[in-house]
Parts: C-alpha cells; sequence; structure tokens
C-alpha cells in the first residue's frame, strides 16, 4: 500500500484507460441468430458432431427459456438478432502457428494493455492466453507447462488436441440449460481457455486469460474450463477490458471448474469491462455464469473477484461442495459507480459432510449505482458437519446510490453452523474530515478509506495482481466524492 | 498566531457561535472551559474546517492568514491540529500509514523532502515509547478496537508526529483515567515552545493541574463570558459555572 501514494494522483485523473479500438480485419457472421449461425461456427472451428449436436442442443433449450428478471438491475430489452456472434481477425491461411506469426497489430494490443505476448516481454511467472473478441490469439509459455504435464490453450485448440477430455467434463458443472445465458453461451460460446492439471501436478506458474472485446456490435461468448485432477492446484486469473462505444455490448461467458480429490483451484478476476460514460451511456453487459464444483474429498474451490468495470454486472461464482471436507470461497469486491448496475454474490451448495464455505463480500457504491449482493447458502440433509461463514459490507459513497443485500439460507441438516455478518456504512463524513485535518487531501482519503474497506479481499489475490486491482478502484472511484 | 473576532456560526439553522473574540498568542496555553453544549466543540470544530458549519460573521487569522478561506487540509498543513473528541475509527487503514501520509503532505507543503518508511518508522517509535504505546499499534487499523484511553493517547501521538503550530485538544482528558491523564498531558506539556500555540478545551480543571495555562477562558451560550489567569478555572471547580451566567443577567 505505501508505495502507491505519490502515483495517486496522476491516476485519479485518468478515465477508463484501455477504451481504444484496434485497427484490424476481421471476419464477422452478420448480426443474427439461428441453428445456421450456431453450426457455421462449429464448422468454422472444424468441431467433431458431437461438440455441434451438444451445440444444437442447447441452442433448441435457449429458444424455450426467457431472459430473468429477477436480479435488481434494469435494462432495455437485448435484440438478440442485432447482434454479431463471431468476430475473429482476419489471419492469412491458417491460424499461426507461433507467436512470431501473429499479427502486429494483435501484438501491439496486448502490449498497449500492458500484457506482452513476446518471449522478450512475458511478465514473469505468469502464462496467458489472449482472447480477442471471439478467439484466443495466442497463450505463452505453452511448453513449459506442458512438461510439467498442464494443459493450457485456447479451447479450440483443446476441443482439437484433447476432445476425449471436453467430452467428459464440458457441461458437467454448468448444464447447458442451467439458465438462459449459460444456454445462450452453450450454443453460441467461440473460444476461451482450457486447464488440465493432472494428478499430483502443482501448476508451476499463474496462469491468466485476458479478454478484450474489440469489433463494435459483437457479443463475446467465451468458455472456460478447469480441471484439477486429484492432488492438482492451479492458480488461474482472469482480466477483460473493452473499447468506449456508445452502444451496449454482451459478454456472456460460463465457467467451470472441477477440483477432484484434494485438488485445489484458485480462480481470481479482475473486471475491468468498459463501464459506460458517466451519463450511463454505452458499456458492457457482463452476464456470466461461473461456477465450480468440488467433486473429490478435500477439495478446494476459490473465488476472489474484483468488480469496477461492466455497465451491468450479472455473475454468482459458486461452489458446489460434493466431496466430504470439501472448501468453497467466494472474496469479492463489487464497485458501481456513476449509472453502474452490479447485481453479484455467491451460491454454496453444502452436500458432502465436513463441508465448509466462506463469503465476504464488499460492495461500493457511488454516483447513481446501484449494487446488490446475492447470495445463497444452502445444506442439503446430507452435509452434516457443514460451515459456513458469510460477511456482506456495503459502503456507500454519496446520497443517490443504493446497496440492497440479499442473503438466502437454506439449512437442511440441524447440525449445521451457518454465520452472517453484515453492515451498510456510509463514507463516513468523520472518516473523511478525519484525514483531511490531519492534512491528507479528499482523493487520497477516500481511496485509503476504501482500500482499507477491501483489505480482507485484496489479500486474496495472487501479488501481482493486488497493486493492479488497488490502482483500478481508486480509478473508477475518480470523482466520486469532494 | 490566532485571532478570532465576532466570529457566529451555526449548524442546521441553528446560531451556535453568537460572537466569539480570542487571541492566542505565540507560546501560550489557553484553556477554554464552558458547560456541555456551550458551543466550545463547536468552535473547534469551525476552526478546523468542517464544513457542515455555516459561518454567518466575523473573522479568524491565523499566522495572519485568512484561515475561513481555507479548505481543512489546508489548514492542517499549515500547522493546525485538531485533537477529536470522538476519534472516528477508519478499518483497514493502517495507523502508520495514514499518519505517514499526514506528515508528507505537510512536508510536501513546507517545501521539504518527505520522509520514506524507514526514517519514519524510527520517528515514531520515539514518539510511541514516549507516550508508552505497545508497538502493536503500529499495525493496527486507525483506532480500530482502540479503547477510550488508547484513541486518546492515538490523538497526541498524531500531535506529536506532526508538530503543529496550534494545536486545539478538544475534551481529550475526557474519559481517562489518572495514568492516562498524566501521559496525555506529558505529551502536551513536550509540546510547549515559543514558537507553538495551545488550546485545551475541557470541561473540568484536572487536566490543567498537569498543564498550567497562561489563560483560562470561559464559554457559554455561544461566547466567551470571562477570560482570567489560571485561578479563574479553580474558582471555576469550586463555584460551577451558574454565577457567572446569572452575573450575566444581573
Amino acid at each position: 500500500m505505501s508505495s502507491k501514494a505519490p502515483e495517486l494522483e496522476t491516476l485519479l485523473s485518468r478515465k477508463y484507460q484501455h477504451g481504444f479500438v484496434t485497427d484490424i480485419e476481421s471476419d464477422s457472421l452478420p448480426p443474427g441468430l439461428d441453428e445456421t449461425t450456431v453450426t457455421f461456427i462449429s464448422r468454422k472451428k472444424r468441431e467433431p458432431q458431437f461438440l455441434l449436436d451438444w451445440r444444437l442442443k442447447a441452442y433448441r433449450h435457449w429458444l424455450t427459456l426467457r431472459e430473468p428478471s429477477w436480479a435488481t438491475v434494469q435494462h432495455p430489452p437485448i435484440d438478440y438478432q442485432a447482434i454479431s456472434y463471431f468476430s475473429a481477425p482476419r489471419t492469412p491461411g491458417d491460424a499461426p502457428k507461433s507467436i512470431d506469426e501473429v499479427d502486429p497489430k494483435l501484438l501491439a494490443t496486448y502490449e498497449k494493455l500492458g500484457i506482452p505476448l513476446h518471449e522478450r516481454a512475458r511478465l514473469a511467472g505468469v502464462a496467458v492466453d489472449a482472447v480477442f473478441d471471439s478467439v484466443s490469439v495466442a497463450t505463452t509459455f505453452k511448453d513449459k507447462l506442458a512438461k510439467a504435464g498442464v494443459i493450457f490453450c485456447s479451447f479450440s485448440d483443446a476441443v482439437r488436441d484433447h476432445p476425449e477430455l471436453i467430452e467428459r467434463y464440458l457441461g458437467t458443472v454448468v448444464p447447458p440449460g442451467d439458465n438462459f445465458f449459460a444456454a445462450l453461451n452453450s450454443a453460441v460460446f467461440s473460444d476461451g481457455s482450457f486447464v488440465y492439471v493432472p494428478a499430483g501436478v502443482r501448476c508451476p506458474m499463474e496462469l491468466s486469460t485476458y479478454f478484450r472485446i474489440n469489433a463494435a456490435k459483437t457479443g463475446q461468448f467465451e468458455r472456460t474450463l478447469i480441471v484439477a485432477a486429484e492432488g492438482a492446484s492451479v492458480s488461474y486469473l482472469e482480466g477483460c477490458t473493452a473499447p468506449m462505444r456508445d452502444e451496449n455490448q454482451l459478454h456472456a461467458a460460463v465457467v467451470e471448474l472441477i477440483a477432484l480429490d484434494d485438488a485445489k483451484i484458485k480462480y481470481s478476476t479482475v473486471q475491468n469491462w468498459y463501464p459506460g460514460d458517466e451519463h450511463g451511456v454505452g458499456g458492457i453487459y457482463n452476464f456470466v455464469t461461473k461456477r465450480g464444483e468440488c467433486r473429490g474429498r478435500n477439495a478446494k474451490i476459490s473465488w476472489t473477484q474484483v468488480e469496477t468495470g461492466s455497465a451491468i454486472t450479472w455473475k454468482y461464482p459458486s461452489c458446489v461442495l460434493k466431496g466430504d471436507g470439501s472448501v468453497g470461497e467466494f472474496y469479492s469486491v463489487a464497485v458501481a459507480n456513476n449509472y453502474q448496475q452490479a447485481d453479484t454474490g455467491t451460491k454454496m451448495i453444502h452436500i458432502g459432510r465436513n463441508t465448509k464455505s466462506t463469503i465476504v463480500s464488499k460492495g461500493i457504491s457511488a454516483g447513481h449505482a446501484v449494487n446488490t449482493y446475492r447470495g445463497l447458502v444452502k445444506v442439503l440433509p446430507t452435509a452434516t458437519g457443514a460451515r459456513n461463514f458469510t460477511q456482506c459490507d456495503s459502503l456507500l459513497m454519496g446520497s443517490r446510490c443504493a446497496a440492497h443485500t440479499f442473503p438466502y439460507v437454506e439449512v437442511r441438516n440441524p447440525d449445521a453452523t451457518v454465520e452472517h455478518e453484515a453492515s451498510t456504512s456510509k463514507i463516513g463524513e468523520d472518516q473523511l474530515f478525519y484525514c483531511l485535518q490531519r492534512g491528507v487531501s479528499a482523493e487520497d482519503a477516500v481511496n485509503m478509506i476504501v482500500s482499507g474497506f477491501c483489505k480482507a479481499v485484496f489479500k486474496e489475490l495472487p501479488m501481482e495482481f493486488a497493486v493492479e486491482a488497488q490502482n483500478l478502484l481508486s480509478v473508477s472511484l475518480e470523482g466520486a466524492v469532494g | 498566531m490566532l485571532k478570532i473576532s465576532q466570529l457566529r456560526a451555526n449548524v442546521a439553522g441553528r446560531n451556535i457561535l453568537k460572537g466569539v473574540d480570542l487571541e492566542v498568542r505565540a507560546g501560550e496555553v489557553h484553556a477554554i472551559m464552558g458547560p456541555n453544549g456551550s458551543g466550545k466543540s463547536t468552535l473547534a470544530q469551525v476552526l478546523a474546517g468542517r464544513e457542515d458549519y455555516e459561518i454567518t460573521g466575523g473573522s479568524v487569522t491565523f499566522d495572519g492568514a485568512d484561515l475561513l478561506a481555507m479548505p481543512a487540509e489546508e489548514r492542517a498543513r499549515a500547522g493546525l491540529f485538531l485533537g477529536f473528541q470522538y476519534p472516528v475509527e477508519i478499518p483497514g487503514v493502517n495507523n502508520a500509514y495514514l499518519l505517514k501520509a499526514a506528515l508528507n503532505a505537510k512536508r510536501k507543503k513546507a517545501g521539504l523532502a518527505e520522509v520514506d518508511a524507514y526514517e519514519f518508522l524510527g520517528l515514531i517509535k520515539a514518539k510511541m515509547k514516549f507516550m508508552g504505546m505497545d508497538e502493536s499499534f503500529l499495525s493496527r487499523g486507525v483506532n480500530e478496537g482502540f479503547s477510550g484511553g488508547e484513541k486518546k493517547r492515538n490523538e497526541i501521538l498524531q500531535m506529536l508526529v506532526l508538530e503543529p503550530k496550534l494545536a486545539l485538544l478538544d475534551e481529550t482528558d475526557s474519559g481517562l483515567d489518572i495514568d492516562a491523564l498524566k501521559v496525555v498531558a506529558k505529551g502536551v506539556n513536550s509540546l510547549r515552545g515559543a514558537d507553538r500555540s495551545i488550546v485545551l478545551v475541557t470541561h473540568y480543571q484536572r487536566l490543567l493541574g498537569y498543564v498550567e495555562p497562561d489563560r483560562v477562558h470561559v464559554f457559554a451560550d455561544g461566547r466567551i463570558l470571562k477570560s482570567g489567569d489560571k485561578t479563574l478555572a479553580l474558582e471555576l471547580e469550586a463555584r460551577g459555572y451558574d454565577w457567572l451566567r446569572e452575573g450575566r443577567v444581573a
């Protein structure tokens, strides 16, 4: 924390920094969605028949579903026929085989975003899969990971190279018919990341996917599947940005995590999609289904998210605690400023005996924003000895924003222990004045107070990203007070 | 150092300060005493620059500058310190971190180089030792879970690190046991000097037994009713405040 103070003033004077557009030729489908769209995507990716069938089944099911309306968010109806479901930067001939064949404009884009993909400039200790619109453009450190037996590649490559793993695990945590957006994703998903860590392997480096939406009028529908076999462990991080545009763009992803006996998966998100401008124009609709299943004994899945972007966020990273003694964790900071709306939280489903879950949610609202925590702790009759601890805190800045907390608790085993703590506070005028009276500027004071509020979550992030998250927060809350 | 003339202020439309006159010269220690609700704390908050108060008249100069024209943080950087009656908790924000930021804001204003973490640690540890504070304090959140006495001690520690020209201590003595009171008094006395002024707001005389004031003022109904030397405090202790107010009516 102490090293960032001098940079703060420059940081605070910046607006959304990732709003540029890369001028690159793309192959895009015209807007519209029907079975031929689904078939086109599958054919384009030369997928095996089982996957096309799977997609079409999902699509037909989607047609029977209606967009959910229970979230505390408002937006005009989405015209699903006005979205382009596939956009890929044009490549001469086949897909690039190595990073040297990747279009320099793409490399420059990631460079500008602070994610160098070049061999010489790579982030030390972090392997990156870069997803640009609908496709993965590069994955770094593949060879090094392969030596450890870890598979880390784009979803498309996984379908081609490891179809048996895909067929075995895809849709087993989030079934295609799970919900409206998951069904849509299952039908039209275009790329994403795949991770497989074999039994007993501790992944030697941090894995990370960087999602970038570039093309206009497209949606991004990626899919991430992470499998940690018996005794394996992996830490994975995703980051996201998009250009500033006046129209809303849809991002409907699905993430599935599977942890077998004694496996550990740590999944961190720093979400910074374009949030729209200060009048609420534009921004990404981030409607995402994320779920992990502790399938084996003593497995552990931990979600950490820092959500600062998107016009609307609708996501509930959840844990299904099937294996006896398994552990689920959810640490979240959700920031909503200006006209942003966030409805986020988690579900912890206790099925196995002595399963344990922890939820720490910190919501920050400023401007006219609405920030909702929605969580479910469910203890099934089989979950003897289950324990949950939930802490939900909301911080309000100014008087035009709102915070809601909806903690649902369903306990069907008398032996379970469920604890809940909640608080709502305004950024205290008293706290602010105290800092001002000590000579600290209003901006620095707000940053300090907010960082303090989020400390319990930030300490869960991998080191390299904790600093980034903190910086993001100060940019997101610019002008919120004073 | 500080010159207040006919200062008037409202809180939520209610007139609280009704024409305060006070002059504090460099090197002096003043005590402002008075019953609860007389406006003493309001005066301290107004001087520190709290925005909830509406100034309706009068003027205040601090070191020759128009104090009321300065925002709160500028007043602090110029050397005005308020020891709060109820220091607020700021969870998760490290005590040492806030204090270092405060010190550096002030040094920057004065054109001095910022202190680094190492220098700062040396400085604060010495002051903590002087105030008899435990080192665990460094890693705790600002006033987070502090007892009343610890909070007050923390205010004095901050004052010693920031070395203000003018310290306003708002009921710093209230809620302290005798040992804590002595420590606080020791801190305040150590700050006394020819180029500094201290204003103690209190309604008991007991702190004044340890910090001897040059001037004592009685504050009632939004203004200073009577001023005198330290014997006035003793007289107030013996006779209460009512005789003064009755005297005014008569």
